[in-house]
């Protein structure tokens, strides 16, 4: 007879945290190779034609930092936000409003302010966009007890068809001609790229710094500490004096917030207009979830998983274009990754051990 | 059971013990904090695989990989932490766990069988109330039905007289006899020597996963169980000084108070408690008393009254503004209140600490003295862990007592506010814990001291006050003769001339 035993495991050492994370990928790309058979193609050839596609070469490797950025950006504020066990699934929403905020900025102010003031201005305008929708939910959670989960998921929606409907009516650009979208913003406030890329540094640069602050913020500070202690147990924050609803303002103000900065680089960095949402945002907030979970809620490692997960777009794109998959094979792709991810998580924690026994 | 053993990351939770309860009897199983009582008895329940060994019943072995398996072989469990479900009524909770509830209509048909089954043990229990309406003893009530219901010979009770009044105990006490004698055998897990003296017919004592000793209840004593338990003399009197009162730190004025359900739980209570001072308010729990230390302590909105620490009204402030006036506490719901599970055990030792000047620098926290903090309070309060950069979640439930009392004595308060601070520890712990509530009071604090443990109460207290159904019914001070009357006192009657 088999038998299996579970036990908690204690000592959890970063090298087996690791290999935990390497095995789960690698059985990820084992389930994924079958769906590949399935479709047929050869898998080995599809699975080295993505990491080729994004790491592989010079375009692609600048394909995939391009789109690394929003994806650190939002993925380490969902750090913070997870931390506090506030299920934020709204970064998409709060970065189209952060795209909505810096558009009407630069739009507004542009022509007038040098770069140097108005570029500081637009990414202002995204972070308060995004804190002020991010902050929503959080009042009412406190407020009225609605769970965050459906209400930062319907907001994404509200924000999107909110939108639509500038890029059609009040906001339509005049240059246009009748197609929905604002006027391109004025050259002052547009980012600068890396020559021959379409990495726009200034908000790379951002997103690392931003991602290495919020690590001091949740292992060094008070307020990093009131977050941990918040999520771990919201009555104990409580009976230690923790301020539960300033705690969670300032919170979902960063995760918003961080979310607005990702839509002000779409925006200023890659379109310089407003377009449709599912142009501006090619589902960033929701795979930066996948990125901020690989990163094991901590916001260093965020940089990594999100230029991991950024390549898989990319590579995605690329097997669309070369195999001839349709694009949902990359959603699939993602989606079995966090499948594997979150199972690998289960055999971190807890010690299996199969005996044989009569 | 033979030979069991079992351990949890290297560490013996059970070690070879042999186990063997015969039919008609009631086995108590005595052991401290962490001795392992618990995890043997989830073995026999099938909740854990034992490392190595063998249970038997009726001399066959049998193994146990589930709880499903193990009611099968007739035995049940009765947690102390109840396990129905809130919303559902009585008669639904039962049907959700009987193996043989019919598809259709289960509460038609299982109805008559638990009417006669009450009926049987002198239950008296609507079937159809809901399970949140009912008190702790009605509801563990129902989990024995349950238990019984699917056959159960064995019946496990884990600590089961611990959210009981003393009358619930009494009434208990009477069905495990009733039990007995219709040849249905008991293991009872507890720490307090009482109730197994007078419960039990034999005891078996662990000691760190092992056994230490069997004895029947009838010809041992207390004292030689409490020795077999920690493994040395304890003393259960502890001698305290005489010490004049010093300034008047906390006066509470009529104060009202509302519970959780809306209805008024402390209704016009007034005491004052100054420096070198330990103040019991004895009664059986859910009379006010938690409520009244919520409010003390800033956790819970004060209807009306005024609560004054140094003269300073602190009503309604909150818990860090009353913090930082002096007053610590430790509460009653620990695991709910009193640590964050997940995080590691120095960040728990400055819960309510680490906004002082001592553990945080403008912004940041000054981990360096934090955990220099940490490992003080874990050496002298006997917290034991491999290493302070453990999850606190992985403590027994004493040891997590013990560094929330470290955590808030070591800050040396002008009142400590402690409810129960040794419920649920065993005979050194406890010992251990008042000597240290003593030491504050010699030190000059003022200690608020809740508990229904009336040997703590006149052990530890200058004066005491009894509360029920949120008023007092008298303050009398410790060498009062009239506390004989105590016990009426609990039950509802006021001490004569007293308002």
């Amino acid at each position: 007879m088999i038998k299996i035993t579970t036990t908690d495991r204690y000592n959890i050492t970063p090298f087996r945290s690791l290999m935990t994370n390497v095995f789960s990928l690698a059985a990820g790309l084992f389930v994924i190779s079958i769906i590949f058979l399935i479709a047929g193609v050869n898998p080995l050839f599809a699975i080295s034609e993505i990491f080729s596609g994004s790491f592989g070469s010079a375009y692609g490797f600048k394909e995939t930092l391009t789109k690394a950025i929003p994806l650190i950006l939002i993925g380490a504020g969902l750090t913070l936000a997870f931390r506090a066990k506030f299920w934020n699934i709204g970064a998409e929403g709060q970065l189209l409003m952060g795209a909505i905020f810096s558009t009407w900025t630069g739009l507004t102010f542009g022509d007038a302010l040098p770069s140097y003031i108005i570029v500081p201005m637009i990414f202002m305008a995204g972070f308060i966009g995004g804190a002020f929708w991010g902050i929503i939910p959080a009042i009412l959670k406190i407020k009225y007890s609605i769970n965050e989960v459906i209400s930062t998921l319907m907001l994404n929606y509200i924000c999107a068809e909110f939108l639509t409907m500038l890029i059609v009516g009040p906001w339509k650009g005049k240059a246009r001609f009748g197609f929905p979208g604002t006027d391109n913003l004025p050259e002052s406030a547009i980012l600068g790229v890396i020559p021959g890329s379409r990495i726009h540094y200034a908000t790379l640069i951002l997103a690392i710094v931003c991602a290495i602050v919020l690590c001091v913020v949740i292992y060094k500070t008070r307020f990093g500490y009131e977050t941990r202690v918040v999520g771990e147990n919201p009555d104990a924050g409580k009976y230690a004096g923790i301020d539960f609803l300033k705690t969670s303002l300032i919170i979902m103000a960063i995760s918003g917030g961080l979310a607005g900065f990702a839509g002000v680089g779409e925006i200023a960095g890659i379109h310089h207009y407003l377009g449709y949402p599912a142009s501006v945002s090619s589902g960033y907030g929701f795979t930066a979830i996948i990125v901020a979970w690989l990163a094991k809620l901590n916001p260093l490692y965020a940089i990594v998983s999100g230029i991991f997960f950024a390549g898989i777009l990319v590579g995605g794109d690329a097997i669309q274009i070369s195999l001839g998959l349709p694009a949902a094979t990359v959603e699939i792709v993602n989606g079995t990754l966090l499948f594997f991810l979150i199972m690998g998580d289960y055999f971190l924690n807890n010690k299996i051990s199969i005996r044989l026994s009569n | 059971m033979k030979d069991i053993s079992k351990s949890f990351h290297g560490i013996h939770a059970n070690k070879d013990i042999n186990l063997v309860v015969k039919s008609g009897e009631i086995l108590g199983l005595l052991g401290e904090n962490g001795a392992g009582k618990t995890t043997l008895m989830n073995i026999l329940y099938g909740l854990y695989q034992p490392d190595s060994g063998q249970i038997k019943i009726n001399n066959r072995p049998i193994s146990i990989k589930n709880p499903i398996e193990s009611i099968t072989h007739g035995i049940g469990m009765v947690h102390q932490h109840f396990m129905l479900i809130k919303n559902h009524s009585v008669i639904e909770n039962i049907a959700l766990g009987y193996k043989d509830t019919p598809f259709f209509f289960p509460k038609i048909q299982l109805k008559k069988k638990v009417e006669e089954f009450s009926k049987q043990f002198d239950f008296k229990i609507d079937l159809d109330q809901k399970i949140w309406q009912l008190s702790a003893g009605e509801q563990q009530r129902i989990e024995i039905i349950k238990a019984l219901l699917n056959g159960a010979d064995l019946l496990i009770l884990d600590e089961p007289t611990s959210v009981l009044t003393p009358l619930e105990i009494q009434e208990l006490i009477s069905i495990l006899r009733l039990m007995k004698a219709q040849g249905h055998m008991i293991i009872f897990i507890s720490h307090k020597l009482d109730e197994i003296m007078d419960i039990c017919d034999r005891v078996t004592v662990l000691q760190k996963g092992q056994i230490v000793g069997h004895a029947a209840t009838a010809e041992t004593d207390k004292k030689s169980l409490a020795r077999m338990m920690v493994g040395r003399d304890v003393v259960f009197n502890i001698d305290k000084e005489k010490l004049e009162k010093g300034k008047k730190i906390l006066s509470v004025t009529d104060i009202h108070i509302t519970g959780d359900k809306g209805m008024a739980a402390v209704k016009g209570v007034s005491f004052e408690l100054f420096e070198n001072q330990i103040f019991g308010i004895a009664g059986v729990s859910g009379n006010g008393q938690r409520e009244l230390a919520e409010a003390i302590t800033g956790i819970r909105k004060v209807d009306s009254g005024s609560i004054r620490i140094n003269g300073k009204d602190v009503a309604n402030k909150s818990p860090r503004q009353i913090y930082d006036y002096g007053v610590s506490h430790v509460p009653e719901e620990r695991m709910r209140f009193g640590i964050a599970p997940g995080l590691f055990l120095y960040d728990n030792a400055i819960l309510k600490q680490h906004h002082l000047e001592k553990f945080s620098k403008k912004y940041f926290i000054k981990y360096n003295q934090v955990k220099k903090h940490t490992n003080s309070i874990i050496n002298n309060f006997k917290v034991a862990t491999y290493s302070i950069d453990n999850q606190t979640r992985n403590l027994s439930g004493g040891n997590i007592q013990k560094l929330i009392l470290g955590r808030e004595i070591s800050e040396k308060p002008q009142l400590l506010v402690a409810s129960h601070p040794t419920y649920g520890l065993d005979v050194g712990a406890t010992e251990f814990l008042r000597q240290h509530l003593l030491e504050l009071r010699k030190q000059g604090s003022a200690v608020l001291l809740f508990s229904e443990d009336l040997e703590e109460i006149f052990e530890l207290c200058d004066r005491v006050a009894v509360i029920f159904d949120g008023q007092f019914m008298g303050i009398l001070e410790s060498d009062d003769e009239r506390l004989c009357d105590i016990g009426l006192m609990m039950a509802g009657s006021k001490i004569s001339g007293f308002h």
